[in-house]
Order: structure tokens, then C-alpha cells, then sequence
């Protein structure tokens, strides 16, 4: 489908990798399959793992039990220069004291590669990322976002078979963060390499991804591509962490047929039941609730009464929170061609019960949010 | 980089007001004209001037054979102490710079403490231990090792001047290393570079204005060091300074002194003249946390 170069990446297999600093466990027990060529964001809030999965990979920090397999050999106690991986890091990490072209030739003189073919390689590089005319400029006068093109330069030069890159758009600004995100893109499908992407940020990870792993507190909690991830979170967290959403919590009641839910005397439904103990909560994205003023004839099967508490207008349409009976609050995305609603205004949400996602409450999914 | 650059915040400037900031130098540029400025014009001027206006003391200096014998020996000396100093402050320098807080605070204060103890005594400390029956003779000795020289001799004096010289070699390689980024050598060796390499390529140069830095102030002070040489060193081992104090204390000849010093700092200027391209870092600023 995608006009790809042949595949030249890597793949990676991590085996219940778990890393522990004294009694903190930043892995715990991680297992993850990275298919070669392909574009695997590791995505979490900060203190999740993700960044020391990437660390562990590139051989900065070594495990404390696991396996891991990197183009089909264990790369375990292998140091960081003999594994012949690409990293790209958040503080672009340039050597001040030489030329961009001097940075991106680095790898290819500890390669022993001779000066001719050193030129071409690292002239290709360079224009691959834009920066061809600012090799003989010193890092120090080139702005962020050309200083992390000129890092990527220098991680792609010597052909590796896995770039790894560490929130390599942190530090720059959204608009130029946003031009970045689709060259990467651009630059993964030119190269054919495996891609690992660190990031923190849902809406990177589901523009750059082919699959995303959700990490939190040292495990994954869901791997899928952005799409699944949305549609059908695995967890609380997951359906939390990607994209908007309203979690509904309430008194569960379930039998043959469904779940009902009572929230402050409302009472909801949906056709499908929890298997487990678990308590259950119910997930909506903002664009499967309808909004409209109460009194009338009722769309979705479910009804609740709330208060709009804060009206967003995007472009596109509008964003409204609504405030439930029982002080939640809920997203609802309605496109502009709808009726509008003004602030403190009382209305009611409808919704398909088959549009919930009925998930196991986790306490700590609201809390890892900040 | 340019105007545009919306990361170079504009000061508002208002007409009149630019020669301030300088007025804060003021009490420094008093004191400097009142104990450098104004002595040196006068050590200048006597060289010049006594016992007849002239040039005969500086032809006196450059005709003397011996004079020019103590004059080489002093920069090679202070050389050699700056070499020493360099290879002995590095590594401490940067073990400060990666341990705890609480052992940089001890190593600091193993660099300060000599500074809390005269000269003077710890230079006898040195003959103590340096002399032929000294501590360190006697140790060798009782090692079934003939004994080595090292009073009198250039040896002991380099010794000696390195060890008080030591901090000021410390302090600013400590400065410039403790601003490396380290990240930066994690990035050589994720590109390729086993750790000496990344060493040699990487933190090395980074380092280098504080080597610079560090030894342009152990090799000016080396120069005109006089206590130290002049207890710890021989007859063959006597530099500048007790040369100048020779002339200007015993013999009152204040010309030759005066030339003598001219000399000195004359061609310890030229030196630091011809050092300075090779010092010039472009980028000493970037890299940096």
C-alpha cells in the first residue's frame, strides 16, 4: 500500500524486559513486538517506562532480567556503539564544536569510510532532511527545528537498521512541530527502517504511528494501531490517555442482556456486560453523545441531564462540557451546522448504548492523567 | 542570529544611559590603576631612568649571558609546571565533576585547604619531605631503592610550585567541565564511538577552554613565583624573580629589576599572543546545559 522502500528495518523483540532501580520498578515485565519497518510510538505519560524502554534499547541502560532481540539476535550486555542503532534525542545533542557537516559525518569517520564517499553520504542526508546548505554552519546558529533535522541527519547517515527517537519535537513550538511530524513521516517511508518514537503527546502518536503501545507505571497497557486504541481501549487508562472522552460512574447493575448504569437517579444502559468482578464504567468519545435541549423527543436510546459548563468553538464546531448530576463532567464534540448552547444552559445527552465501551474502573487512570 | 530572531529578547535602550553599565567597574579600575597601573608605569620609567636615561639596563639584561640562561629557564619551569598541573587537575577536575555533592564538597575542600596554609610553610613541608634525608629518601631507601635528588634540583621545584599552583588549574577545568553536557558523549556512543573515542572526540575538545583557561593562570603565576624556588631549588634551578630581588635588594641596582620585569611580562605577552589563535573557540558557548 504505502510506496515504501524495500524493507530494510529491523525488528525488535522485547521478552518480559523488567528494569528496577532498588525497589522502583521502571519496566515491569514489558513484552513488545516491533515489526521490521515499522513506526511503533511508545506513548505514556512521564515515569511510565516508555523512555527507558528506549534507553534499554539503545544500550544506555542495561535490564535487570528480560530478553531482548534486536533484529534477531539478544543485543543483552551488547554496549551502546557496537549495536549500530540511530537515536535521535529531545536535546538534539549536537556536538557544538563542529559544523553540521562535520556532525553528520561523526558516524562515518568511526566507520572508517573514506572521505569521497563520506561527502556524498552526508550531503544526502542532509538534503533528505532540508539542511544542505547549512553544513558549514556551527550548530549554535541554527534554530531547534533545524538542529533536530540536522540530528536526524546524523542518526539516518550510516544506514542503521532502527532509529530510535526520544520526544525528538519537545522543545519546539506546535506549528513547526506539526511541519516535523509529517517529514518524519516522509523520511520513515523513504528509508524503510524501523522507527521507535517516544512521545507523550496522543495526538503525535497517532499522526506518526503504524501501532502505538500505551505504557503506564512500567507495563503496556494496550498495543494497537491509533485507530483500535480509540475504538476499542482495553483499559480505563488507554481509553483516558487517547483522544477525549466521558467516563461515566454509577450504580452497575447487569444481567443476561446488559449493563445499566444509575447516575444520580438516571439510569443508562448498554447491550453487553463485564466479565469479572470488576466494577464497570462507561466510555463515550465526544462525537457518540448528541446534545439538545431536554423536553424533546429522544434520539439515542440513553438520556442524562446536565448543564453546559464551558462552550469551545473550533472551527469545524464546538466543543461543550457538560456538567451530570452527579458533578462529572462530560465532552461532547457537535458539528457547527447543529444548534448551539450557551453557558449554564440545562440540556440533555443522548447516546446509542452500543456506543459505550463498558471497562473495569481504575482509580489511578484519572490521577496518571496530569 | 539575526533581527528577526524572536529569541533575542530587545532591551529598550534609552539614549544616554549606555555608559552606566561601565560605571560599575569603576571600583575595580580604581584599584587596579592605584596598585598595577600606576607601579608599573613607575617600574617601567626607572628601568628607563636609573641611574641615567637609557637603555642601558636592557642592553645590561640582554648582554648578560646568564640573565637570558635564568629567563629560558623560567618559562620552561613554568612549562613544566603547567604540563604537571594539567595531567594532575584533569582527572580530579572531572571526578568532581561526576560524583555526589557530598564527596565534591570534600574534594573541594582538599583542593581549598592549601590555600588556608601559607606558602611559606608548605614549601618547608616540601623540604621536609623532598631533602636527601627526607621523607621520601628514607622511604625509598627502606625499599632497598638508591635514593633520587629532588632538592636543589628542577625536579623539586616543579614539585613544589605544581602542588601550590594546583587549584587554580582545578578550579577553572572544574567550571568549564561541570557545563559539558554529558548527554553529548551518550550521543557519540549511540552513533558509533567506543568510550575513549568519544572521549577524544567529544569531551576533550569540550574541555579544552578550561584547560586553556586554567593553564594561563598556573603559567603566569609560575612565572613570577620566587619563595618556592627559592627554597626548594639550587643555584641551576634559580628563575627570574630571585634574579630581580638579587638586583633590586642586595646589589639596589632598581633599573636592572625594573628591566628585568619589563622583560618578563614583554614576552609573556608575545607568548600568549601566539597562543591565542589555537585558544579561540568560536562555539566555547554552546554545548552547554
Amino acid at each position: 500500500m504505502n510506496p515504501r522502500a524495500e524493507n530494510r528495518g529491523a525488528a525488535i523483540d522485547l521478552d518480559t524486559v523488567s528494569k528496577a532501580y532498588g525497589s522502583f520498578k521502571a519496566l515491569d515485565g514489558v513484552s513488545l513486538r516491533i515489526e521490521p519497518g515499522e513506526f511503533m510510538t511508545l506513548l505514556g505519560p512521564s515515569g511510565s517506562g516508555k523512555t527507558t524502554t528506549l534507553n534499554v534499547i539503545a544500550g544506555f541502560t542495561d535490564v535487570t532480567s528480560g530478553q531482548l532481540l534486536v533484529g534477531g539476535k539478544s543485543v543483552v550486555g551488547v554496549p551502546a556503539h557496537k549495536r549500530n542503532i540511530g537515536v535521535v534525542f529531545q536535546h538534539y545533542a549536537l556536538f557544538p564544536h563542529m559544523t553540521v557537516g562535520r556532525n553528520v559525518a561523526y558516524p562515518l569517520t568511526l566507520r572508517g569510510i573514506a572521505q569521497e564517499e563520506r561527502k556524498k553520504r552526508v550531503a544526502k542526508a542532509l538534503d533528505m532532511v532540508k539542511m544542505g546548505d547549512f553544513a558549514h554552519r556551527y550548530p549554535s546558529e541554527l534554530s531547534g527545528g533545524q538542529q533536530q533535522r540536522v540530528a536526524l541527519a546524523r542518526s539516518i547517515v550510516f544506514d542503521p537498521p532502527l532509529l530510535l527517537m526520544d520526544e525528538p519535537l519537545g522543545a519546539l513550538d506546535k506549528k513547526l512541530r506539526e511541519w516535523l511530524q509529517l517529514e518524519i513521516k516522509r523520511i520513515h517511508r523513504e528509508l524503510g527502517t524501523t522507527f521507535v518514537y517516544v512521545t507523550h503527546d496522543q495526538e503525535e502518536a497517532l499522526v506518526l504511528s503504524d501501532r502505538i503501545a500505551v505504557f503506564n507505571r512500567g507495563r503496556i497497557e494496550q498495543v494497537g494501531t491509533g485507530r483500535q486504541l480509540y475504538d476499542q481501549p482495553a483499559t480505563l487508562f488507554v481509553g483516558r490517555f487517547i483522544g477525549d472522552s466521558t467516563v461515566l460512574r454509577g450504580e452497575v447493575k447487569s444481567d443476561g442482556t446488559g449493563t445499566a448504569l444509575t447516575i444520580a437517579g438516571e439510569t443508562v444502559s448498554a447491550p453487553r456486560r463485564l466479565a469479572g468482578e470488576a466494577n464497570a464504567v462507561m466510555l463515550l468519545r465526544p462525537e457518540k453523545l448528541v446534545i439538545r435541549r431536554p423536553g424533546r423527543d429522544a434520539a439515542g436510546t440513553n438520556r442524562l441531564s446536565g448543564t453546559i459548563a464551558e462552550a469551545i468553538y473550533l472551527g469545524s464546531g464546538s466543543k461543550y462540557e457538560v456538567k451530570l448530576a452527579d458533578g462529572s463532567t462530560a465532552i461532547v464534540r457537535s458539528p457547527l451546522a447543529g444548534e448551539s448552547f450557551s453557558l449554564g444552559e440545562k440540556v440533555e445527552l443522548c447516546f446509542d448504548g452500543a456506543d459505550a465501551k463498558l471497562l473495569p474502573d481504575d482509580s489511578t487512570a484519572d490521577t496518571t492523567l496530569t | 542570529m539575526s533581527a528577526l530572531d524572536p529569541t533575542t529578547p530587545s532591551v529598550p535602550q534609552r539614549a544616554g544611559w549606555a555608559w552606566r553599565p561601565y560605571a560599575l567597574t569603576l571600583p575595580a579600575l580604581l584599584l587596579l590603576v592605584a596598585v598595577i597601573g600606576y607601579p608599573l608605569l613607575t617600574i617601567v620609567l626607572r628601568s628607563l631612568s636609573e641611574p641615567q636615561w637609557g637603555p642601558q639596563n636592557y642592553v645590561w639584561f640582554f648582554g648578560a649571558p646568564v640573565n637570558l640562561t635564568v629567563l629560558q629557564r623560567t618559562f620552561t619551569i613554568s612549562a613544566w609546571v603547567t604540563v604537571v598541573c594539567v595531567l594532575c587537575a584533569y582527572p580530579y577536575a572531572y571526578l568532581m565533576t561526576a560524583v555526589g555533592p557530598r564527596a565534591r564538597l570534600v574534594l573541594v575542600l582538599c583542593v581549598l585547604i592549601p590555600f588556608w596554609v601559607s606558602g611559606v610553610v608548605r614549601t618547608l613541608s616540601w623540604v621536609i619531605l623532598l631533602q636527601d634525608s627526607g621523607v621520601i629518601n628514607s622511604l625509598l631507601r627502606s625499599a632497598g631503592f638508591d635514593g633520587v635528588r629532588l632538592i636543589r634540583t628542577q625536579t623539586g621545584v616543579v614539585i613544589g610550585m605544581a602542588q601550590v599552583l594546583l587549584p587554580f588549574m582545578i578550579l577553572p577545568l572544574y567550571s568549564v567541565m561541570k557545563g559539558i553536557d554529558l548527554r553529548l558523549v551518550q550521543a557519540a556512543r549511540s552513533l558509533g564511538a567506543r568510550p575513549s573515542r568519544a572521549f577524544f572526540t567529544v569531551y576533550l575538545p569540550l574541555s579544552l577552554p578550561g584547560v586553556y583557561a586554567g593553564a594561563i593562570i598556573v603559567f603566569i603565576l609560575a612565572l613570577g613565583f620566587y619563595i618556592t624556588p627559592a627554597l626548594l631549588g639550587g643555584p641551576r634551578s634559580t628563575m627570574l624573580s630571585t634574579l630581580v630581588q638579587t638586583q633590586v635588594l642586595s646589589l639596589l641596582q632598581w633599573g636592572r629589576g625594573g628591566a628585568m620585569g619589563v622583560v618578563l611580562l614583554v614576552t609573556t605577552f608575545v607568548l600568549l599572543a601566539l597562543a591565542a589563535p589555537v585558544m579561540r573557540s568560536r562555539h566555547r558557548e554552546a554545548g552547554r546545559r
